[in-house]
């Protein structure tokens, strides 16, 4: 009995082991499935980038959704938990996150992802900023020294950034870099099969007159030769006051508009108010991808901003 | 791929050509042995052409479809901008940021005879402040990266009677990863809540009575913290610091410990929450109060230690997140503080030679508060606060009848409304309902300014 016992402990200690190990190799393969990249995204529209380049091989975390106003972030503790964790984090710069990403990085305790590091992507860096300004001076508002820093709001934004992006993903993940340049090759086509299609379709937009509320739109201003008639801010930044919606009322009775422009973050009493005064339509703009139900990645982003501004435009 | 079979291919040529080169130092083969070997060669030399023509097409092609391939419309490169480098001798200058405020007190009692009830043992900077027009403090904080692996800072701040002061002066790691953070030098330490926070980012004129009882306002510590932060998906942090604090010998007279967690609750909603410890030994505090037994005001001394507990809790919302038109932040605080000591009870300050009577003292006092901020336009918020501190018990041993210890329970009402024209200046109208004083209530009525120049700002949250 007692042989035997000591027999049925050893067979047991024997598939205990047999089990530890199976369960090692597991967790070691289960790691290895993990050891995808973790990608921070500071707005939904590089989160939607990502996914585009990375597709399985990265987990994207993004940090603010479309009905959030960029610059007017709270530093929240989910979002330092998901600095520290990153291995990427990939924002817009141009000082348009100067209020909340410095703290995020200084507080994550994470030296990969602080700036000049190859863990920290600035999609402005790659491309050709509008509304630089001249001078500095903070009685301008709420100006960005490098430029206005909505560069998401036009497609050659994203051609521009879309193979940097790339190459930054393939260097921090070498093992998957053949399926990042593979993805980016295939986004780069698709984006300008479309980017040529919006600009068809958009021929007749060329020199319509609009309002917008925030400065927030001239790369698509740029790209679709729309007019900037007024801005219901009277500086970037600031909120109208009634005074200078009537101004702007003035100004558009002189000069009419075609059509009201703002994001869908943005606060729509301004807008509402000048619309009702002098019947233009209002266009609500996804702004990024998540902004309505029809952006919901990037190609639907501009499908969807492209639409609305042709209706409006009838 | 097929990128290898002709670097075999050539490697095999390479054989066959020494072959053929090496053979004539070798005995003279017969012709019809060479012919076989030249033609052997030849062939192989066809095939490999062939084979190096074939790849030399497909890289055309490869490289033709390539260029139809989408090119940026826009002359742009996937190089950053040059134009973003930064140049010239002041480019490694520290960023500056500069906090202008004052502000206008109307104060129903002297401030001179303001006091905190039952906590006498107050240090630091307490109380309302002066009446009529007063020069707030005025900050300026210095700070850049000094090398790769440590970042720095210094703000001074400069008090109405021509006063500097180093408010803090640390430099902290940048290269740790793993969550992890080294501080060192002076700087706020990170218990509680509101207590890391700068002035000018307060929601209210002064600090809440709980801060100005337990910690002196304030509590700046030299000496070094390390935070670290778990590499879980919730906010985990941890912390722990060791300061000089009021101790003269090789040791550390202040210890904190701290934990803070936090999270969302979908997208509207965030917070934070904590508990912290301070040990604070060596501590010496004077304070007046009347003697009964000779009917006079003498000047009483404990000495000992201090442990105090801080529960702290914020939570935060806004529609989706967006915090610009409309947001509610609810915040509160808890201290408890057991201290543990001596007490020389002092019988007459006109007569130093008449010896005090020394005998164990231990109390045990806390308090909070409760503040709720709620913008209800942009740039417009209000604000109620409720300040309550708690005597709670104290042993005074054979001291008992001579300290007349005052057993009133401070507290305070406050209500103000804040208007910020743009991110960067702030103005302010703040009612206090002060009871801090035994038996009687100030009316105190403050207007604001917070201004805040330079280096744009990130705040904590």
């Amino acid at each position: 009995m007692a042989i035997d016992g000591l027999k049925g402990f050893d067979m047991t200690r024997t598939l205990s082991l047999r089990l530890a190990l199976l369960a090692m190799a597991s967790l070691l393969a289960a790691g290895s499935a993990h050891a995808e990249l973790k990608v921070f995204a500071c707005e939904p529209e590089w989160a939607a980038l990502v996914k585009e380049l990375a597709a399985e091989d990265a987990t994207v975390y993004t940090a603010t959704n479309a009905l959030q106003d960029p610059h007017q972030v709270q530093a929240k503790p989910s979002l330092i938990a998901a600095v520290r964790n990153a291995d990427l984090v990939v924002c817009t710069g141009a000082d348009l996150e100067a209020g909340w990403l410095p703290v995020l990085l200084r507080q994550s305790g994470n030296a990969k992802v602080q700036e000049g590091q190859k863990g920290h992507f600035e999609a402005s860096a790659y491309v050709r900023m509008l509304e630089v300004p001249q001078r500095l001076d903070r009685s301008d508002g709420d100006v960005h020294a490098h430029g206005n820093p909505h560069i998401n709001t036009a497609p050659a934004t994203f051609a521009a950034v879309a193979p940097a992006l790339a190459r930054r993903l393939a260097e921090l993940d070498p093992a998957h870099a053949n399926q990042y340049t593979k993805r980016q090759v295939d986004f780069s086509q698709r984006w300008n099969q479309a980017t040529q299609r919006w600009a068809l379709a958009a021929a007749p937009l060329k020199g319509m007159r609009v309002v917008v509320q925030h400065k927030g739109f001239p790369y698509l201003e740029a790209w679709l030769g729309l007019q900037e008639a007024a801005t219901l801010e009277p500086k970037p930044g600031m909120e109208p006051s009634s005074a200078y919606l009537s101004t702007v009322l003035q100004q558009l009775q002189a000069q009419p508009a075609k059509v009201l422009i703002r994001a869908a973050y943005s606060d729509g009493r301004g807008s509402q108010w000048l619309a009702e005064r002098t019947k233009l339509p209002v266009v609500v703009l996804p702004f990024t991808v998540g902004g309505n139900a029809a952006a919901k990645d990037l190609f639907g982003l501009f499908d969807d901003t492209i639409e609305q501004l042709l209706k409006a435009s009838r | 791929m097929q990128t290898s079979s002709p670097c075999v291919r050539l490697s095999a040529l390479t054989l066959a050509m020494g072959l053929i080169w090496c053979s004539p130092s070798q005995a003279a083969p017969a012709d019809a042995e060479l012919h076989e070997l030249r033609q052997a060669v030849q062939q192989m030399r066809a095939q490999y052409e062939s084979r190096l023509q074939a790849l030399e097409q497909r890289l055309q092609q490869a490289e033709a479809r390539a260029n139809s391939a989408p090119q940026p419309s826009d002359p742009i490169t996937a190089v950053p901008n040059p134009a973003r480098a930064a140049s010239g001798s002041n480019s490694f200058n520290p960023s500056v940021a500069l906090i202008l405020s004052g502000n206008y007190a109307h104060l129903s009692q002297n401030p001179d005879t303001w006091s905190l009830g039952g906590f006498p043992m107050v240090e630091g900077e307490t109380g309302p402040g002066t009446k009529g027009f007063n020069l707030g403090e005025s900050e300026i904080t210095l700070s850049a990266n000094i090398d790769p692996w440590w970042y720095g800072a210094l703000t001074l701040a400069f008090s109405p009677e021509n006063e500097a002061s180093v408010e803090e002066a640390f430099i902290q790691t940048t290269a740790l990863s793993n969550g992890l953070k080294v501080k060192a030098g002076r700087f706020f330490s990170g218990l509680g809540y509101l207590n890391e926070h700068h002035a000018h980012t307060w929601d209210f004129v002064d600090a809440p009575l709980a801060y100005q009882a337990f910690l002196g306002g304030k509590l700046g510590q030299d000496g070094v913290q390390a935070k670290w932060l778990l590499p879980t998906e919730q906010f985990v942090e941890l912390g722990a610091e060791g300061a000089r604090g009021e101790a003269s010998d090789n040791g550390a007279g202040r210890m904190a410990l701290f934990a803070h967690t936090g999270g969302d609750v979908g997208d509207s909603h965030s917070w934070r929450a904590g508990v912290s410890q301070l040990w604070e030994r060596s501590l010496s505090r004077s304070f007046s109060a009347n003697n009964p037994l000779t009917g006079t005001e003498a000047t009483h001394t404990f000495t000992g230690r201090n442990r105090v507990t801080v529960i702290d809790g914020v939570w935060k919302w806004a529609p989706n997140g967006n915090a610009k038109r409309t947001h509610v932040k609810l915040q509160g605080e808890y201290f408890r503080r057991q201290a543990q000591g001596q007490l020389l009870a002092g019988l007459d300050p006109a007569d130093d030679t008449v010896p005090g009577q020394m005998d164990a003292y231990s109390a045990t006092q806390s308090g909070w508060y409760l503040q709720g901020i709620y913008q209800f336009a942009p740039g417009w918020r209000v604000g109620l606060r409720r300040d309550q501190l708690n005597v709670g018990k104290s042993s005074l041993g054979l001291n008992v009848d001579r300290v007349e210890a005052s057993n009133h329970n401070p507290h305070r009402d406050s209500v103000m409304l804040d208007w910020a024209l743009s991110e960067f200046s702030r103005w302010r109208i703040q009612f206090n309902r002060d009871q801090a004083r035994p038996g009687s209530t100030d009316t105190q009525v403050y207007l604001q300014y917070q201004m805040s120049l330079g280096a744009h700002g990130a705040h904590g949250y």
